[in-house]
This record gives C-alpha cells, structure tokens and sequence, in this order.
C-alpha cells in the first residue's frame, strides 16, 4: 500500500483500525451482557427496579454522545479516589472511559430491542415450557430468550453498525482511534482527499463486514432453513 | 376404582367477582379416560389448568399422584414432570427441530442422557405417525401434524396422566381424525387421560366417564352409556342437540 501512503504514516493508520477495532469489540461484549442484565432487571416486578432501567435507558437516549463520552472523560475522574485517578491516568484513561461511555450507550439501545423481542413471544410459549417443569429461568433461557434474540437480530446488528461509527466520537478525548489518525495525517501532510478517503473505505470495510456477519446468524437461526431451500 | 391419580376435593376459584368452578369434586382412577363437555364458559379449561396448576385456586383441595397441588411447599417444576399437558394451539417451540421439542424436557429438565432421551422420542414420534418428520420445523407442519407432535412432547416426560385441552378444536376438520386417532391409542394402552373436547364421538366410543360442566359447576359424572342414551336433565340434552346441530 506503499503507493498510497508512506510506510510511517500507513503504520499510524493501522494503529489507529486496531483501536477503533478494540474499542468497538469490547464495548459491544460489555453493551450486550448489560442489555441483557438489564432486560432481566426490568422484567421483575419490582418498581424501582423498573424506575431505574428507564432511567438508565432515557438518559442514554436523550444525551449526546459526545456529552456522555466528555462527561465520563472530564467528569468522572473527581469523583474517584486520588489512587485510583492516577492509576487510571497511566493506563490509558482515554480509552477506558471511551470504552466505558460506548458501552453504557449502546446497552440502552439494545436494551430496548431486546424487549421488543420478547414481547413479541406469546405467553402461552412460556406456559408450554412451564407445563414441561421448566423453571422461570429455565424458560427464559431456553425458550423465550433465544426466540426473542432472533426477533431483535436485525436490530441489534443496526447498533453494532452505530456502535462502530460512534468509535469515532472517542477522538473527541484524544483516543488514538481510526478517525483521530486520520486527522492527524491530514494534518502532517494537507493530503485531505486521500486520507479521508482511505478512512471512508476502512470504516466501509468494517460496517460491510458486520453486516455479512449479521445476515450469515439470521441465515444460521432461521428455523427450517434446509427445509426452505429444498422446499 | 383404584387409587386416584387426579382428586379434586371442593375446588373453588374466582375471575374476579366471577365464581368459575364451583365446589368441584372429582376423582380419577388410575387407566381412566375421563372426557369433560360442556357449554364454553362453563370452565371446563379452566379445571384442568387447575390440575397441573396454570392456574390458581381460591380453596379446596387437589392432589395429583398423593401430592398436593396448589399446598405451599410443592415443588411444581418437579410435578409438573409427572403430569403431560396438551394444549389447543399445540404451542411447540418454534425455534427448534420436531425431534427437539421431544427431547427437550427430557435432556434439558430431567438431565437424561441424550442417546436415551432421543430413541425414546423416535419411538414416540412413530407412535404418533410422524417418525420421518423427527428433523422438520414446526412451521412446516400442518396443525394435525403439530398437535400428534405435541403429544409426543407431552409423552416424552413418561407421565402416569395426561391432560387434553380441546386438544382439536383448533384444527381444520379433516386432521381432527388422525389426532383423535393418536389418542384413541393412547387410551388403549391404558394411559390415564383427562380430556376436555367437544368431539362427542371420541367421548362415547373411547370415555370411561363423562363430566358435564355448567356454570362453574359439575352437573352428571357419569358413563356414556347413560350420557349420551338417558341424558336425564335438561342442559345435557340442550347440550347434545347443540353439538349435534354444530356437526
């Protein structure tokens, strides 16, 4: 790729595809883990509970990202102890609280298609899986979970695309990620079409590939698919 | 009549202000092919979700294999085990293989070996007819097929009784047949049977007890000899043209 850009910068660039890919693989995990938690918590009867997760869910909802993500960034940090502050200020405080600001984010989101998922169960499913012994828990995990994770599927790989661009917004406290790398060669070398265009290209290259991925899991969780293709 | 399996003893329950069983009192032998009729609404569906306890009760007493039902410290994930449930709109698992469902329980519940949970569906799924369906889906089988499944999920637990809850009223006309069929068998081979259905054929030819339901109330529990020749009161021979006028 010699022809495109100089070998130094090509190696900032890459740097910067690894962050973005980091950042975006481990928020998604930690978003998706606690949509679920938070569908759970939702779903008891408990008031507050429920109080709670809509809160949670409006704040995320109604604030910029960009705010949430200078909130965590700038704000936190007085909160914590001095130890655990400098701590983190060695150890790539930026990323952390980037990481942090995604994940909570996105978990809002899923966390609602999530719901819409399992509200779209009948309940007598959940009857039939009780009449066999199954225990709520049991219910839940085997039958009305995996049912409502296939009704949200197309959904929560719209967030997963979000989520990945939204990586970008993490510059904005000086993560070295993908669009940060950008700027910065743009910078050095007023070469604006061109980085802006291989960075168009890269972030393509991820979204495309999310989107392949996600329609290869709907393929896979269609029920009766072989029976679909030679019917 | 040997030992019941199924005894409700003044069963009592409420919608609200409405009193939907009413002081019932019935008891079912072991081997028992026991069919309820009645008008709808007269909570026929309702007494036997009592039984494996989908619903509740206000009062009154059921015990189901000595153990009691709706008491407080009854573990229902395990009784439920022991007591197979047939519903009208079969309810199979969507997202899994006809073989599945069968084995779901099986492996899943009771954490049998997968091996033995599987010959023992495909024996059941030949029981019903549909050995060869054992890898479709759900959705690509036809109500009649759906239901002889559902039987076969609800076998699969080996429960001493099973309960039917209009266990064809959902279906097209020309598959009530082969459901009737499968529990035509079931009932020779001796299983106890709880069965709510209009099918008045089935109740006369397979039945060992009918129990008339009105109002919340039992009004005849009695064999079909008498209920369908001598029908001596006037609800059961209102009922019975009924039937006869909807076929």
């Amino acid at each position: 790729m010699d022809f495109l850009l100089p070998a130094d910068q090509m190696a900032l660039l890459l740097g910067g595809v690894r962050t973005t890919v980091l950042l975006f693989a481990i928020a998604w995990v930690i978003a998706f883990a606690l949509a679920i938690a938070l569908v759970v918590i939702r779903a008891t009867d408990y008031r507050p509970c429920r109080w709670f997760v809509d809160a949670f869910v409006a704040y995320h909802r109604n604030v910029p990202l960009l705010v949430q993500v200078m909130f965590w960034y700038f704000g936190m940090p007085e909160l914590l102890p001095e130890t655990i502050r400098f701590w983190l200020y060695d150890h790539n405080a930026e990323f952390c609280f980037a990481v942090i600001a995604l994940a909570l984010g996105s978990a809002a989101y899923q966390a609602e298609d999530i719901r819409s998922g399992l509200r779209a169960i009948p309940a007598t499913q959940f009857e039939a899986a009780r009449a066999l012994g199954c225990s709520y828990l049991e219910t839940m995990r085997y039958i009305v979970v995996p049912q409502a994770l296939r009704i949200s599927l197309p959904p929560l790989v719209g967030r997963a695309l979000l989520l990945f661009k939204n990586t970008s917004i993490a510059m904005a406290i000086g993560v070295a990620e993908l669009t940060y790398r950008t700027r910065e060669i743009e910078n050095l070398t007023f070469k604006t079409f061109q980085i802006f265009g291989i960075a168009t290209v890269l972030y393509l290259i991820g979204t495309f590939s999310l989107m392949a991925l996600g329609s290869w899991i709907e393929r896979r969780t269609t029920p009766g698919r072989k029976e679909h293709r030679n019917a | 009549m040997t030992a019941a399996i199924v005894s409700l003893d003044h069963v009592n329950k409420w919608y609200g202000p409405h009193h939907v069983l009413q002081d019932v009192s019935l008891e079912i032998g072991k081997g028992e092919v026991v069919v309820i009729c009645g008008p709808s609404g007269s909570g026929k569906s309702t007494l036997i979700r009592t039984i494996n306890a989908l619903e509740p009760i206000r009062d009154g007493k059921l015990l189901l294999n000595g153990v009691d039902v709706h008491g407080k410290g009854t573990d229902l994930n395990k009784l439920r085990q022991s007591v197979g449930f047939v519903f009208q709109q079969f309810n199979l698992f969507p997202h899994m293989s006809v073989l599945d469902n069968v084995t779901f329980a099986p492996i899943r519940i009771q954490k049998r070996p997968r091996a033995e949970a599987e010959a023992l569906a495909r024996e059941l799924l030949a029981k019903v007819g549909l050995a060869e369906k054992a890898d479709s889906f759900p959705g690509f089988l036809s109500g009649g097929q759906q239901q002889r499944v559902a039987i076969a999920r609800a076998l699969a637990l080996q429960p001493p009784v099973i309960l039917f809850d209009e266990p064809t009223s959902a279906l097209d006309p020309e598959m009530v047949g082969e459901v009737l069929q499968v529990m035509k068998s079931l009932a020779r081979d001796g299983m106890t049977m709880v069965c709510v259905t209009h099918e008045m054929g089935f109740a006369r030819e397979v039945g060992d007890r009918i129990v008339f339901m009105d109002q919340g109330r039992i009004v005849v529990d009695t064999t079909p000899e008498l209920f369908f020749d001598a029908p001596d009161h006037p609800r059961i021979k209102r009922f019975l043209s009924d039937v006869k006028g909807e076929h």
